[in-house]
């Protein structure tokens, strides 16, 4: 039974590790520019072929933050219709760790889960932070990313 | 681009140069399209009031991609980020300077990896550090 009072329910705790149906994004060279140029970033290895040949990488490669658009739509939905007393929802932050690059002609595939639920007190009151991880494998099996995001709901 | 920047030349406390971005709406509405993150209250300024914030806000990934942008800027071409992350602890608004800003604070050799590990964050016109984060970078070496 869910504590008196908390913020965590029962149908929640229940979805604590377990991993998400994988989905699958093909990088294409075409969203990477278009990418970063919403960024406004001009650095040659999110933009430029020729000019990234030259670098270490052999080639253009992906900019840090673009595993943000390689959502696992599924977990998104299930933790956003999910029935909580605390409605309100949050982005706390967002962490990457980066093993190998990603190119263009990737095939990224996604899994997530979340990771772990803290209650705490903060600025806006009780508050639930929902841990959520992301593992991002290449066509070959390795994981290129794994990434962390904090959602508060309140 | 800044030129490559290596290990040896690096010292803790060291500041990187700071980037500032001046996100308009339409450069929200770009982010938006390429990053596939249509929440209204970035570019919808009625659904935005009708949440209680007083017009659109920056989408936090977006001022994270500008922090990272400030990074790899600095560390160059022929480096290597290994982590990034950051915490939104206050909102930024379009039209108005994001200041980028970065530190290092530890310099150590790993697995024989050269390794820098940096304070970044974001600030608002005010000073305010909106979106505080750190960066662990492998740079490369003139050994």
């Amino acid at each position: 039974m869910a504590q008196a009072g908390s913020l965590v329910t029962d149908e929640l705790r229940k979805l604590v590790g377990v991993e998400s149906e994988p989905e699958v994004w093909e990088i294409e060279k075409g969203a990477i520019i278009k990418f970063a140029q919403s960024v406004e970033d001009r650095n040659p290895l999110w933009n430029d072929e020729g000019e990234a040949r030259k670098t270490r990488y052999g080639g253009m490669i992906a900019p840090p933050t673009f595993t943000s658009m390689l959502r696992n739509e599924k977990l998104y939905d299930t933790i956003f219709e999910l029935d909580l007393p605390a409605k309100r929802v949050l982005n706390a932050g967002n962490e990457i760790e980066f093993f190998e690059p990603i190119r263009p002609g990737d095939v990224i595939t996604v899994t997530g889960k979340l990771a772990d639920i803290a209650e705490r007190e903060g600025s806006v009151g009780r508050m639930l932070v929902l841990t959520f991880e992301y593992t991002y494998k290449n066509q070959t099996g390795k994981v290129v990313s794994i990434g962390r995001n904090n959602i508060i709901r309140y | 681009m800044a030129q490559q920047v290596f290990f040896e030349d690096v010292a803790e406390g060291q500041e990187m140069p700071q980037l500032v971005k001046n996100p308009s709406t339409r450069q929200l509405v770009k982010w938006a399209g390429a990053s596939g993150d249509y929440y209204e209250i970035h570019y919808d300024k009625d659904f935005a009031q009708s949440t209680g914030l007083d017009g659109c806000i920056v989408h936090g990934w977006l001022t994270f991609s500008f922090v990272a942008q400030m990074v790899t800027d600095w560390m160059g071409q022929d480096a290597f980020l290994k982590k990034i992350g950051v915490s939104y602890r206050g909102m930024n608004v379009p039209k108005q300077d994001i200041i980028c800003k970065g530190k290092i604070t530890k310099k150590y050799e790993s697995d024989g990896e050269k390794i820098v590990e940096c304070d970044i964050w974001a600030e608002n016109t005010e000073g305010k550090k909106t979106t505080p984060g750190k960066a662990v970078v492998a740079l490369p070496s003139h050994k």
